[in-house]
C-alpha cells in the first residue's frame, strides 16, 4: 500500500509543478497580482507537500523492510542499522533522484515566499522553477521511480554499499542536493529576469541569496565527502581530481565565481552579463554532473549507481536546459544593461580576475573529465587524465587566485587605487617573508610546491586577519559586521585549507609491511607495534580489529569487516589524531609465514596538519552562513523602509 | 601442497628498496593507473592486480631503471591508458592548451567591461 501511495504522491507532485509552470507563467503575463499567480504559489505548496509526503513514505519502507519495492530490496537488509535504514533513503539513484526533486519543490516553495519583490519577475521565476521541478518529476516517475515493485519479493535485501553505510556518507547527499538544485533557483531568477527585461543589477540583487546558500551547501556537502573518502576509502587521499568529484567541484567554482561577480554587479552594476550567464551555467553544469554521475559513460570510485538509459534521460533535460537557457541569454544580454567601467586597481577588476581563474579552472576541470571521453567517441587510442594533469593544468590557475584574495577586500570600487590598500596591508605584506622562512623550516627538504602552498595560506589568514581588524571597527549596521566577519572568515578558511593540502602533498612516504603479532614499524619519527588482534564483530558485519600501540603511549585500532549481506569486505581505517597530523593506519588481508604464525598487512601513513582541512572548510561554511545572515537582514531592512 | 606454494608465490615478496628509490616507486605509482579499478592509482589500489603492478614498479626500479624507462616499459604492455598523466602530443594539444585558452578568451572579456571607463573618461 505504502508503494502504490508513493507513486501516487509522486504523480501528483508531478502534475503539481507543471500546473505551477503553466499558472505561475500566465500570472507573470499578467504583472504578477492575478489569481493565476496567486494559483501557481498554491500549485507550488501542493507539490512541495506530495513529494515530501511522498519522502517520508519512502522512508516508512525503509523503516518496516518492504522488499517488495525493489529499490528498498536493493538498498537495504533487515539486520541494517535503523539509521542506516533511513539514510538509505538516499543512498541509491531512485531515493536520491526523490530528494533532488524534493528540494526543487522546497526551492520552488521558497521563491513563491521570498523570491524577487518584483510581483511579475517573481511569479515569471516560480514558474521556470515549475519548468525544472516538471522535468526531474517527469525522470522520477517514468524513468527512476522509487516505488516499483518486485515480483517475487525476495526475503531478503542485498544491503546498501557498505562503505555507504557511514555518519559523513549520511548527510553528505542532502546537503550536497541543497547545494546543487538550490543553483536551480538562482537559475530560475536569472532566466525569469531575461524574459522579463530586468536590468541586471536586479537580477543580481534577486539571486544572491539564493547563490550564496546554495554554494554553501555545496561547501559542505562536498567538504563531508571529501573527509568520507579520506577514512573510508583506506589509503588517505581526501581529493582525487575523480570524474564524480569533479562534478561537484565545477559548480562548486562557479558558485563561488557567482557568489563574488554578483556582489559587483548588485553594488556597482559591473559585469551584469556575466553574473546572469553565471547564474545558467551553474545550474547546467549542475546537471551535467548529475548526468557524469548518474550514467555511468565515466567510471568513477564514486560511482555506485549506473544505468546508461537513465544518462540518454538526463541527457535530454541537459539540453532542454541549457539550449533554451542559453538561447534565451543570447536573444535578451542586450536587456541586462551595461556596467560603468573600472580601474585595474579597483575591487570590480579583482572580483573580475576572481572570476577569470575560477571559470577557468571550472573549465580546464570540464574539459579535463571530457576529453577521455571524446577522444575513446572519435575512435582514438584511451587517454587517462588523472590527478596529475588537473595538478599541472588547474591548480596554478587556483593559486594565482588564492594570492589575490587578501588585497581585494581594501580596495575601493571604480575608481580604484592600490595606494591605500597597500598601505593597509603592510603588516600582511611583512609576514609574508616569515611565512616562508617557518614553512621551509618546518618541513625541511619539503617540495617546492608544498612552501609555495604554505606561504599562501599564511598570506591569505594574514590577509584575513587585517580584513577584520581594519573593516570590522567600520561595519556600522549588524548586516554589516554578519558580511565582513562572513568575509574574513571564509577567506581565513581558505587560507587554510592551502596550508593542509600544502602539507599533505609533503608527506612522508607510505609504509606497507606484513606485521606479526609483536612486530614493529618505523613512520615519521613514531614506532607501530602490532600488539594484538581479534574479532569484533557488528550487527551486520564480521571484523578483525588490530590493536597498534604508538610510541609516546597510544594505540591505533584498523580494523578489516565483512559485510555478508553485500559479500563485500572493507577496511576502516585507525587514525591517532594529534595537532602535528594524522597517523592513518589500515590493516589488509591475514597471511600464513613459513612457520605457521600469521601476518597481516599493515599500510601505515602520516598526513601532517590534516586537520587544517577540516577547520578551513568549516569556516568557509560559517562564512557562508554568516554573508547568508547579512543578506537577510539587508533585505529585512530594505523591505521595512519601501513597504 | 600446492597451495602452499602457490601462497609462497603470492607471498614472494617485492625487493626492498632503499628509502630514496621507495619515494621514486611510490612517485611513480601515483601517477599510474590500476587497470581493474576505476580511477585509483597502483599505489592506491587494494587489487591484485595493482599489487602486481607494484612488484613489477619495484623491481624495474631495483634494476637500475629509470622512471621514464620504468613508464616506458608500463606503456609497452598496457598502453597509453595506464599513464594519469597524458602525454603533450598532438591529439591532446587541446586538452593541455585548454588552461591558456581559457584564461585568454576570459581575459579579454574582463579587460573590454574594464575599458568601458576609460573610453567613457576619454570622451
Amino acid at each position: 500500500m505504502i508503494a502504490e501511495l508513493g507513486r501516487f504522491l509522486i504523480a501528483l507532485a508531478l502534475t503539481a509543478s507543471l500546473a505551477q509552470m503553466l499558472l505561475s507563467w500566465i500570472g507573470a503575463s499578467q504583472g504578477g497580482r492575478s489569481a493565476y499567480a496567486s494559483a501557481g504559489r498554491t500549485a507550488s505548496l501542493a507539490a512541495l507537500t506530495t513529494s515530501a509526503l511522498g519522502f517520508a513514505l519512502l522512508i516508512a519502507a525503509f523503516i518496516q523492510s518492504d522488499f517488495s519495492i525493489a529499490y528498498v530490496a536493493g538498498h537495504s537488509h533487515v539486520d541494517k542499522p535503523l539509521f542506516y535504514k533511513v539514510t538509505a533513503a538516499w543512498g541509491g539513484h531512485e531515493g536520491s533522484m526523490l530528494l533532488w526533486c524534493l528540494i526543487l519543490a522546497l526551492f520552488g516553495y521558497g521563491l513563491t515566499r521570498i523570491g524577487p519583490s518584483e510581483p511579475a519577475f517573481r511569479a515569471r521565476a516560480v514558474s521556470l522553477q515549475g519548468l525544472l521541478q516538471s522535468l526531474f518529476f517527469a525522470f522520477l516517475v517514468f524513468a527512476s521511480n522509487p516505488f516499483d515493485r518486485l515480483d517475487p519479493a525476495p526475503l531478503q535485501g542485498r544491503d546498501l554499499n557498505p562503505i555507504l553505510q557511514d555518519p559523513a556518507l549520511a548527510f553528505h547527499p542532502p546537503l550536497l542536493y541543497l547545494g546543487y538544485v538550490g543553483l536551480s533557483a538562482a537559475f530560475a531568477i536569472a532566466a525569469a529576469g531575461l524574459i522579463q527585461k530586468i536590468s541586471g543589477r536586479e537580477i543580481a540583487t534577486a539571486l544572491r541569496p539564493w547563490a550564496l546558500g546554495a554554494w554553501t551547501a555545496l561547501t559542505g556537502g562536498i567538504s563531508l565527502g571529501a573527509w568520507w573518502a579520506y577514512y573510508e576509502l583506506g589509503w588517505g587521499g581526501w581529493w582525487f581530481w575523480d570524474p564524480v568529484e569533479n562534478a561537484s567541484f565545477m559548480p562548486w567554482l562557479l558558485g563561488a565565481a557567482l557568489v563574488h561577480s554578483s556582489i559587483a554587479t548588485e553594488k556597482r552594476g559591473a559585469f551584469p552579463g556575466w553574473t546572469v550567464f553565471l547564474a545558467l551555467l551553474a545550474y547546467v553544469l549542475s546537471i551535467l554532473g548529475a548526468f557524469l554521475v548518474r550514467s555511468g559513460v565515466i567510471t568513477s570510485v564514486h560511482a555506485f549507481a549506473l544505468d546508461p538509459e537513465r544518462g540518454v534521460w538526463i541527457l535530454g533535460m541537459l539540453g532542454v536546459s541549457a539550449v533554451a537557457a542559453f538561447g534565451l541569454f543570447a536573444a535578451r544580454a542586450g536587456t541586462l544593461g551595461e556596467g560603468e567601467g573600472f580601474e585595474p586597481t579597483s575591487r570590480e577588476a579583482f572580483i573580475g580576475a576572481n572570476n577569470l581563474l575560477l571559470a577557468a579552472t571550472a573549465g580546464v576541470v570540464l574539459v579535463g573529465t571530457l576529453f577521455p571521453l571524446f577522444v575513446e567517441m572519435l575512435g582514438g587510442a584511451p587517454v587517462s587524465v588523472g590527478p596529475p594533469y588537473f595538478d599541472t593544468a588547474a591548480t596554478p590557475l587556483l593559486v594565482l587566485a588564492l594570492l589575490l584574495v587578501p588585497v581585494a577586500p581594501f580596495l575601493p570600487w571604480a575608481n580604484g587605487g592600490a595606494k591605500p590598500a597597500l598601505k593597509q596591508m603592510r603588516a600582511a605584506i611583512l609576514l609574508v617573508p616569515v611565512a616562508l622562512a617557518g614553512v621551509a623550516l618546518v618541513w625541511f627538504g619539503a617540495p617546492i610546491l608544498a612552501v609555495i602552498g604554505g606561504a599562501l595560506g599564511v598570506w591569505v589568514m594574514a590577509g584575513a586577519v587585517m580584513d577584520i581588524v581594519k573593516s570590522f571597527p567600520l561595519a556600522k549596521t549588524r548586516a554589516l559586521k554578519f558580511a565582513t566577519a562572513g568575509r574574513a572568515m571564509a577567506h581565513a578558511g581558505l587560507g587554510f585549507i592551502a596550508l593542509g593540502a600544502a602539507a599533505d602533498a609533503s608527506r612522508p612516504a607510505d609504509v606497507n609491511s606484513a606485521l606479526g603479532r609483536g612486530e614493529s614499524i618505523e613512520i615519521a619519527g613514531r614506532t607501530l607495534t602490532l600488539s594484538d588482534v581479534r574479532r569484533a564483530d557488528g550487527p551486520n558485519y564480521l571484523a578483525d580489529r588490530a590493536t597498534l600501540s604508538v610510541s609516546g603511549g597510544s594505540e591505533v585500532r584498523p580494523e578489516r569487516r565483512f559485510y555478508w549481506a553485500a559479500d563485500q569486505h572493507t577496511r576502516e581505517v585507525g587514525l591517532g589524531s594529534s595537532v602535528t597530523g594524522d597517523l592513518y593506519v589500515s590493516i589488509g588481508e591475514a597471511r600464513p609465514r613459513d612457520d605457521g604464525s600469521v601476518a597481516y598487512e599493515i599500510r601505515a601513513a602520516f598526513h601532517p596538519l590534516v586537520w587544517m582541512l577540516g577547520l578551513g572548510a568549516s569556516l568557509i561554511v560559517l562564512g557562508g552562513l554568516c554573508a547568508l545572515t547579512a543578506q537577510i537582514l539587508t533585505r529585512r531592512a530594505r523591505r521595512a523602509v519601501t513597504p | 601442497m600446492i597451495a602452499a606454494l602457490l601462497m609462497a608465490l603470492a607471498l614472494q615478496a617485492a625487493p626492498e628498496l632503499a628509502p630514496a628509490e621507495e619515494a621514486r616507486a611510490q612517485g611513480i605509482m601515483r601517477e599510474v593507473r590500476c587497470m581493474v579499478c576505476a580511477g585509483e592509482s597502483v599505489l592506491d589500489s587494494s587489487a591484485p592486480m595493482a599489487g602486481d603492478m607494484r612488484r613489477f614498479i619495484r623491481e624495474e626500479i631495483a634494476a637500475g631503471r629509470d622512471d621514464e624507462a620504468v613508464r616506458t616499459a608500463l606503456v609497452s604492455r598496457f598502453g597509453h591508458e595506464v599513464l594519469m598523466r597524458p602525454p603533450l602530443e598532438t591529439r591532446t594539444l587541446p586538452l593541455w592548451l585548454a588552461p591558456v585558452i581559457f584564461l585568454l578568451l576570459g581575459g579579454s572579456l574582463l579587460y573590454g567591461s574594464m575599458r568601458r571607463k576609460t573610453r567613457k573618461d576619454g570622451l
